[in-house]
């Protein structure tokens, strides 16, 4: 790692940057890292750190880099969970991959995955991510407001996209190596 | 883009097994129970040249914000609602590791869960700060110095965030049709507050659940969870720091025991923010 005295002695460094591309909005973004950037790379790298052995490899770093590309809400979970798979790809050790949703309330009504117009007219916007065979949540925020039981129910609707999206990162990760299996 | 952090306070695993001992008897290292917050202290008017200002100390953290307004133009989809911008400093004095310059991600990171926590629970009546619909609105800045690093600057910040918007005053104007006199010099209405806001932080260490953290518990932490709250129990934001984790389990425990601990910090609120001739200040 450069500079070295950055370097940790006992675990890798992951350095994390979420990055949307001018192009990714309505109205042209300013490529420039802005401050709500700032923070979602903060919240994936913290996130991540929590799934990956960084033990395994002192001295070093981990880069991660995810550019939004079409912005549709949701692009910090989908950011985390494309990071999460490129580092399991990558061969490093992880102790789960992460899967992440948006729950959020429209017009008084839990609902998940939120897009767009949920996002920008709802009543609150919930991003949740866990490490699923572990039930650990890694990423936990919450945009707007819930009432207690709605907080608790937003969960459970959460934890249920969760585990299907869960499936479909695992068969993309098992596909990649089973489309060579023919080869001599 | 975001390291992992090398330069953070350190304290010794000797130190953390020490904190942990304490633990296992049910106490904390300062004597509190699990529950406690730190002593507090709201002081408004600590800053004379701001437009309002509020001093709080939790603990040895000790944070003063600011408040600030200037006229503006609204943006083009809010044409009849002022706005308000929260920013918070890190100072190099506040503790030993931090340095000048631009905000860093974790300042970035506070001013963004500051300014959720006022927004999503409409705290600031904005429509009130417009002044000619379309063309001039008040914004309101709001500047959060932490002035020392004891541990759980959040709910210092927010709580001196919101007791310094109570103590603000808008600047007297005088309307007439499209034309906005502007006497600087004099006060006018207060700025305009629907409730308060509080923020409560609960820390995850091992197996404890530690409300209002210090600085040693927050570093050893595995995570933090921050939940503000109105009084009536509304969740109006969440955010978890740090690289831990959490079951969905603990999560129900720690937002009952957040829940729980807002009733200190509304009554001490109240007490700088309701003004002698009854009810909260409008």
């Amino acid at each position: 790692m450069h500079p070295r005295h950055l370097a940790l002695p006992d675990r890798a460094v992951m350095r994390v940057r979420y990055h949307m591309t001018p192009f990714s909005t309505d109205d042209r973004k300013n490529p420039s890292l802005s401050r709500r950037e700032i923070e979602i790379s903060k919240v994936i790298r913290e996130a991540l750190e929590a799934a990956v052995l960084a033990e395994t490899f002192p001295r070093t770093t981990i880069d991660v880099f995810s550019e939004v590309l079409q912005a549709d809400a949701g692009t910090r979970l989908v950011a985390l969970m494309s990071a999460s798979l490129a580092v399991a790809d990558a061969g490093i050790p992880m102790r789960d991959l992460i899967a992440g949703v948006a729950v959020g309330k429209a017009d008084g009504t839990l609902v998940l995955d939120l897009n767009e117009e949920e996002d920008m007219w709802g009543e609150a916007d919930m991003p949740i991510a866990m490490m699923p065979s572990l039930s650990q949540v890694t990423l936990l925020q919450l945009n707007g407001n819930f009432t207690p039981e709605e907080f608790r129910a937003a969960i459970q609707l959460a934890s249920k996209g969760i585990e299907e999206l869960y499936k479909l990162q695992k068969e993309t990760l098992t596909s990649k190596y089973s489309a060579y299996k023919e080869v001599n | 883009m975001s390291l992992t952090p090398s330069n953070y306070n350190i304290v010794p695993l000797i130190k953390r097994e020490g904190i942990l001992s304490v633990l296992e008897k049910g106490s904390r290292i300062d004597g509190r129970k699990f529950t406690d917050f730190r002593s507090l202290s709201i002081t408004q008017g600590y800053a004379k040249k701001a437009e309002g200002s509020a001093m709080v100390r939790l603990g040895d953290t000790a944070v003063l914000a600011g408040v600030k307004m200037k006229e503006d133009v609204p943006f083009p989809d809010t044409p009849d609602q002022g706005n308000f911008i929260v920013n918070v400093e890190l100072l190099p004095l506040a503790y030993e590791t931090f340095e000048p310059g631009p905000p860093d991600e974790n300042a970035v990171e506070l001013s963004r869960v500051v300014d959720r926590g006022l927004r999503d629970s409409k705290a600031i009546d904005l429509k009130r700060l417009c002044l000619v619909p379309g063309k001039k609105v008040w914004t309101i800045w709001i500047d959060i110095d932490v002035l020392d690093y004891g541990g759980n600057v959040l709910d210092a910040s927010m709580l001196a965030a919101v007791a310094a918007l109570y103590d603000a005053f808008l600047p007297k104007v005088e309307i007439n049709g499209e034309e906005v006199k502007i006497i600087k010099e004099e006060k006018g209405e207060r700025v305009p507050m629907n409730y308060p806001v509080v923020s409560v932080t609960v820390a995850k260490l091992d197996k404890f659940f530690l409300v209002d953290p210090e600085l040693e518990e927050e570093t050893i932490a595995d995570t933090r969870l921050s939940i503000s709250y109105l009084e009536d129990g509304r969740i109006v934001g969440i955010q978890k720091f740090g690289s831990g984790t959490l079951t969905t389990q603990e999560l129900d425990a720690v937002e009952s025991i957040a829940r729980a601990s807002t009733s200190r910090l509304f009554e001490e609120l109240k007490k700088v923010i309701t003004r002698p001739e009854g009810g909260v200040t409008q």
